[in-house]
């Protein structure tokens, strides 16, 4: 057998080795999607009933929170970055970093001094390689989150934010994300996170807070309570939102895969034909010269 | 009779929501017991038992840990960090 075939042959045998691979991870991509996105739609009656106590307290309360206080001038800003822990998810955490890389020149651009946050190995491996300090990284688990885990970022979080500002505090603090927009798209988004700003007015008038509230204990000891609350849902909200993100963009990605797997097979195969044929053709023409030399002598 | 809208809720899940006569909990400075037409109050819990007596059916008991408890005109949402039913 000629030397062409065989390789053709190990290409074919290998890519279509790679192919089921592909698929397979697809599967598991497109079944892991629905969970993801129904432990969002789970975790979410707790992140609206915090939002809605959350701005009942701020409309009728001049509150005078140090969560909700702007700082004049702020020089300091942390930055929480969530991208995967895995690769073979197309650009999910490229573009992720990406939005991260323009916000962090932005807010340079300002005079602010960043203080990034990781979440997923990704960014971790990204900022590494760089050579580029970050102050925590939180990895593993990242196509399915915790609580714990939201809850742990958003203490941190907060006490940093909590500390005065010289001795190393921050005085803002942005969230970057991949956004769960439909199956075909996923848009990495920012938000401010802190200091709040109650823009989130309930959809429907019937929840709007009217009534004034008592407060047990005492106001302040409540809002001491509930806005970490709210930071660490806020939180949580993002993580479930990015893992199905991130789920959806792996199963896209295996699909494309796989896809070119096919293409690659099918010219694999049209080459291995054409080099069989010649070599038939060679063996032939050689057979025929052959038996025209042995006739004509 | 006015009825109570109740939600709760923790923070991976819904527990449990429906119509209730009553609902009574603990919070940091005691229990607090809430019928129909209470007083707004928006208030920290504590760890311990929730009873809600519903409309129809047998009281519903649950325990919960961390938290808070609000009540809006007739609508009460206790949002806690862990909550589990009881049978």
């Amino acid at each position: 057998m000629g030397a062409q075939i065989r390789v053709y042959r190990q290409k074919i045998a290998s890519t279509s080795s790679m192919k089921k691979i592909f698929k397979a991870m697809e599967l598991i991509a497109t079944s892991r999607i629905g969970k993801a996105r129904s432990r969002a739609r789970a975790a979410s009656p707790y992140a609206d009933a915090i939002t809605r106590a959350v701005s009942a307290v701020a409309s009728q309360n001049d509150i005078d929170h140090v969560l909700t206080t702007k700082v004049e001038n702020p020089t300091r800003a942390a930055v929480l970055i969530l991208t995967s822990d895995r690769g073979l998810a197309g650009a999910y955490s490229t573009n992720v970093l990406k939005r991260g890389e323009a916000l962090t020149k932005r807010l340079r651009e300002d005079g602010k001094e960043i203080r990034p946050y990781l979440y997923g190995r990704k960014a971790q491996a990204f900022y590494d390689f760089r050579e580029r300090e970050y102050d925590q990284v939180w990895t593993g688990n990242t196509d399915a989150p915790e609580v714990d885990r939201a809850q742990e970022i958003g203490r941190t979080l907060v006490d940093r934010f909590l500390q005065p500002t010289e001795e190393g505090g921050v005085d803002e603090l942005y969230l970057v994300y991949t956004e769960f927009q439909s199956m075909v798209k996923q848009e990495p988004v920012v938000r401010r996170l802190l200091p709040l700003a109650f823009v989130e007015k309930d959809a429907d008038a019937k929840h709007e807070p009217t009534a004034l509230y008592d407060f047990e204990p005492a106001a302040e000891e409540v809002l001491d309570a509930l806005l970490p609350r709210y930071i660490e849902s806020k939180i949580f909200a993002a993580m479930l939102e990015a893992s199905a993100s991130e789920l959806a963009a792996r199963q896209r990605a295996m699909k494309s895969a796989a896809d070119n797997a096919d293409d690659l097979i099918k010219k694999y195969t049209l080459l291995r034909n054409n080099a069989r044929q010649a070599e038939i053709t060679q063996e032939l023409s050689e057979l025929i010269a052959g038996a025209d030399a042995l006739a004509a002598s | 009779m006015a009825e109570l809208d109740v939600q709760v809720v923790a923070s991976d899940h819904a527990v449990w929501s429906g119509a209730a006569k009553s609902v009574r909990g603990r919070t940091v400075e005691g229990d607090i017991g809430i019928l129909p037409g209470h007083t707004p109050v928006l208030s920290l819990l504590a760890e311990g038992e929730l009873v809600i007596n519903p409309v129809e059916g047998a009281p519903v008991k649950a325990k919960v840990s961390g938290g808070f408890f609000s009540v809006d005109s007739d609508q009460v949402t206790i949002v806690a960090d862990e909550a589990e039913l009881q049978g």
